[in-house]
Parts: structure tokens; C-alpha cells; sequence
């Protein structure tokens, strides 16, 4: 029953965000805080993540790819599609709801236990729309971009790991860049970062902004928000895989 | 001036307020009281609308709170100001920032003016040099003014205040009892005071309502508390010895026994046996 009592009041918390402003300023000031927060504030493990992803990723495939008469840009390919339709989007945000989920969690959590949303409650403001909307929205517009730089990065990461260990060379590597590319794989990579990126911000903020209790409850909070919205990105991904990509 | 009428509040099958009435009037400070757990926060809470009452009303100057619907709620709400148990500053904000933030968001003034406002009511709440202040260095004394001037900063008709001396030394509960009991007076604001601090309830009660387990058990002012025949309301207020004394010391000053004007150094016993004992000077 629980869950059913959750999923209605998740629901009714995003029914509850669209309300009018009260002063479009400070929505606007709040919602480039959070474009700060989350874009560059995940900006630095996103592309450390990205360009080790890469790099890896050359070298267990063209660990596997054993035959001579498989050509060696076979490599580039394949690492541009793993990076591009899985790891940039899926990875990328599974480690973004650790970053960014537990943070906005954390963040409501302590403001709701420290009495901050009924002060703003009293001030007549629409907390759920000043609190949540903009970490929504800010989300929808700087995940969908870290997911394009790791993109970039991971592929680079690739050529960069493939060329120092002589796997493969730079010019192979760009020449099977550029062979059966698909340029729907990024788009369904750019649909599946924006579901991820509600995802990421909307779960936190549910479990935050609703905590009960004291710091213990913060944390238990903060936890329960990550290891849902992992699970829900991955059922995501499935859901969007099967239905986007034809088989 | 606030009413409220019969007002009904449960949580599940746990009813935690039972048909509470009365009227809290402007310009003077209204006092709830009752021990922990006696439903006084959940009717404060009824009262600013953080919850909804299950049953009963909640009129500001004749206008039902309870049945309003979004806009008029928010408008009613921008003439409230509340300060909480904790403080409930914006722990990423500065003084400034925290006290400015209700002038940014409902009005439209330029910065000088908004600045000039807030160190007016930052000045009046006795707080200077400490705008560039962020909540984690000022001690609770000064965060409870800071949240005070910020509840003051529009010019607020009701203020509300949740236990304001709680985690307070008494000689800092003093000067905040006396700064809203001012500012009530100064601005005829309608001030309700959720507490079970008894300095409060002798300071600044010009209405007192006690509550006993969800029930409004009784009411009155700070002149006629002391001399209650309510059992559980005297079993609460004189819950110390000392107040005790102090009731029996009034009680001797009433009926005429003892002088109000006695003097103190006479009362004193010179040569009762002191507790320390004098130094030893060949030491």
C-alpha cells in the first residue's frame, strides 16, 4: 500500500509545482543556481568518468577482436556506439543520481527538518514550485548536455587509450568513426537523458522534500532517493530500448 | 485580531486538539501555553495554515482562513510573520540575504531601498554588523532575532512565534519577550506566542490560553494566572518550588501581611551561618 500512497503523492507533487510565480526574478535566480549546481557542479566526475569509459572500452574490445579479418576501425565503431547508446547516458546518470539526486535530496531533506519550507510555506510561497520546478527544469537542460560532452570525452578517451598503447591508429580510429554511423543513436541517447535527467531530479526531490524526523532521516532519505532512481533508470533504459530501437 | 472556532485536529485515530475557541486580540501578545505534547504547536500550525484543521475556523479580522482557496490564502499569508523554534533561516544566505529575501520576492523595490528596510529592522532588533553574516556564526540569540526581523520586514498584521526562548539563557529570553511584546505594541501587530516558558507567561501575557491535552483548559492574563483555581493549570505554572514560593510571597503581598515595599537588606539575615567558609588568614 505504500507504494501506491507514495506514487499518489509524487504525482500530486508535480501536479503541485505548476503554479504562477511569484516573482519570476528570483524563480530565474534559482533556477541558474541550480544550472550551476548541477551542470557544473557533476561537470569534473562526468568527464573523468567519461574518458576512462573510453579508454577501456578500446582496450577490452580490441582485446576480444582476435581475427585478422575483422579491420582494425572495427574498434572505433564499436566503442562509438557502446559510448554513445549506453555508457554516456545510462552510466553518466546512474553516477549523476549519486551526485546530484543525493545533493537535492540532502538539500529539501535539511530544509524540511529545519523548518525552511514552512517559513517559505508562511511567506506564501509556493514551495514546490520555487523548490522543485527549477531543480526540475535545470536538470532537464544541463543532464541531456553532460551526457553529450561524455559522448565527446568517451570517444576521445578511446582514441586517446587506442593510439598510446598502439591498438589502433588516430587515423584508423576517426575512419571507423565515421563508418555506419547512425545519427539516431543520439537522439535516442538525448531521449533517454532527458527521461533520466526527470528522473534524477524528481525522485530526490520527492524523498526530500517529504522527509520526517531528524538528520538520521536526511540520510536515510538521501540513500533511499539514489538506489530508486538507479533502479528506475535502468528499468527506463530497458523500456526505452525496447520501444526506440528497431530490432 | 485572530479568531478561532471549534477547532478540530487528528492525526490517524490520535486526536491531538478537540474543539479549541478563542479570540486573540491586536496589539498585545497572546499567549499559548500548555506542557509538551498538549496540541499547542499543531494549533499554531491550524492557525497559519500549515495544516488543515479536520473541523472549525480560523478567522483573520473576520475572514475565514480555512475555506479560502490559493490566491486569497497567499494574500493572508504575506501579512503573517512567524518565527520558529529553530529559527528556520536560510542556512545558505547571509543576515542580509535572509532578511531581504521576503522584500525581493513581493516586492519591487530597488536594492537601496531594500537594503535600507532591512537594516532598519535589523537595527530595531538590536542587531548591527552582522549582515555579511552567514546563520552557522551568529548564536541562537541572534538567530532568533535575525528571524524575527525577518518576520517583521513587510510589515506584518500577525506574527506568530514558536517557542522564541527555547535553547535561550534566561537574560536572552528576557530581551526577546521584550522586543516582541514591543514591536507588538509599536506596529499593533495581533502577536500569538506558542510557550510553556513561565518568565514568558509573567513578562508579556496579556492573554493567555493553557492547553491541556488538546483541550483549551483556560484562559486569562498574567494578573490573574498566578491566582487560578484551575488544578492542572496551577500543577503546570508551579511546577518549581520556587515559583511556589514566589505564588505564596504574591499571596502575602495581596491579602496585606507583608509590605510590597518591604526592604530587602532588612530581610536579609546578617548573621545567619554562611555556606562558604570565611578564608583563613594566618594561611
Amino acid at each position: 500500500m505504500t507504494i501506491f500512497s507514495d506514487i499518489g503523492r509524487y504525482l500530486l507533487m508535480i501536479k503541485g509545482m505548476f503554479s504562477r510565480p511569484e516573482n519570476a526574478r528570483m524563480y530565474w535566480k534559482e533556477f541558474i543556481h541550480q544550472c550551476t549546481e548541477i551542470g557544473f557542479g557533476s561537470l569534473g566526475i562526468v568527464a573523468i568518468i567519461s574518458v576512462f569509459i573510453g579508454a577501456v572500452s578500446t582496450i577490452q574490445t580490441a582485446y576480444q577482436l582476435v581475427s585478422p579479418l575483422i579491420p582494425p576501425s572495427t574498434i572505433a565503431q564499436i566503442v562509438r556506439d557502446t559510448v554513445v547508446l549506453e555508457f554516456a547516458p545510462t552510466l553518466v546518470c546512474i553516477v549523476l543520481a549519486g551526485v546530484a539526486g543525493s545533493r537535492i535530496a540532502s538539500e529539501l531533506g535539511n530544509m524540511r527538518v529545519s523548518e525552511q519550507i514552512d517559513a517559505l510555506e508562511i511567506m506564501g510561497i509556493n514551495t514546490k514550485t520555487y523548490l522543485i520546478l527549477p531543480k526540475i527544469v535545470a536538470a532537464l537542460l544541463m543532464i541531456p548536455l553532460l551526457v553529450a560532452i561524455a559522448m565527446a570525452l568517451g570517444i576521445w578517451g578511446g582514441r586517446m587509450a587506442g593510439v598510446a598503447s598502439g591498438i589502433i591508429s588516430g587515423s584508423v580510429f576517426d575512419k571507423g568513426l565515421l563508418e555506419f554511423f547512425v545519427p539516431f543513436n543520439v537522439i535516442f541517447a538525448l531521449i533517454k537523458s532527458y527521461v533520466f535527467a526527470f528522473i534524477i531530479s524528481s525522485i530526490p526531490a520527492f524523498y526530500g522534500y517529504y522527509v520526517k524526523g531528524g538528520a538520521l532521516e536526511i540520510g536515510r532519505a538521501s540513500t533511499k532517493a539514489v538506489v530508486v532512481s538507479c533502479i528506475l533508470i535502468l528499468f527506463a533504459d530497458y523500456i526505452l530500448s525496447a520501444l526506440l530501437l528497431p530490432t | 485580531m485572530i479568531e478561532v472556532k471549534n477547532i478540530k485536529k487528528a492525526f490517524g485515530d490520535k486526536t491531538v486538539i478537540q474543539d479549541v475557541s478563542s479570540v486573540m486580540k491586536a496589539g498585545q501578545c497572546n499567549l499559548i501555553i500548555g506542557s509538551s505534547g498538549s496540541g499547542k504547536t499543531v494549533l499554531m500550525k491550524c492557525m497559519v495554515g500549515l495544516f488543515d484543521p479536520d473541523q472549525g475556523d480560523v478567522l483573520y479580522s473576520g475572514q475565514n482562513f480555512t475555506t479560502m482557496k490559493g490566491k486569497e490564502k497567499t494574500e493572508i499569508r504575506k501579512e503573517i510573520g512567524m518565527l520558529f523554534q529553530g529559527s528556520a533561516l536560510f542556512d545558505s544566505q547571509t543576515v542580509e540575504q535572509n532578511v531581504m529575501f521576503p522584500l525581493s520576492m513581493f516586492t519591487k523595490d530597488s536594492y537601496r531601498k531594500k537594503l535600507d528596510r532591512v537594516n532598519e529592522v535589523l537595527a530595531r532588533v538590536n542587531l548591527v554588523d552582522a549582515n555579511k553574516k552567514f546563520p552557522s556564526e551568529l548564536s541562537g540569540g541572534m538567530k532568533k532575532r535575525v528571524a524575527l526581523a525577518r518576520a517583521i520586514v513587510l510589515n506584518p498584521k500577525y506574527l506568530f512565534c514558536d517557542e522564541p526562548n527555547s535553547g535561550l539563557d534566561p537574560q536572552t529570553s528576557l530581551v526577546i519577550d521584550k522586543l516582541i511584546q514591543e514591536i507588538t505594541i509599536e506596529y499593533n501587530i495581533t502577536t500569538v506566542v506558542n510557550t510553556h516558558d513561565m518568565n514568558s507567561v509573567m513578562e508579556i501575557g496579556n492573554y493567555i490560553l493553557y492547553m491541556y491535552k488538546g483541550n483549551k483548559e483556560w484562559e486569562g492574563n498574567n494578573k490573574e494566572i498566578i491566582f487560578s483555581k484551575n488544578q492542572r493549570l496551577n500543577d503546570f505554572i508551579f511546577a518549581s518550588e520556587f515559583l511556589r514560593d514566589a505564588k505564596d510571597m504574591r499571596m502575602l503581598e495581596e491579602t496585606g501581611k507583608i509590605s510590597n515595599e518591604r526592604d530587602m537588606d532588612a530581610l536579609l539575615d546578617k548573621d545567619a551561618p554562611t555556606l562558604v567558609p570565611p578564608p583563613d588568614e594566618d594561611k
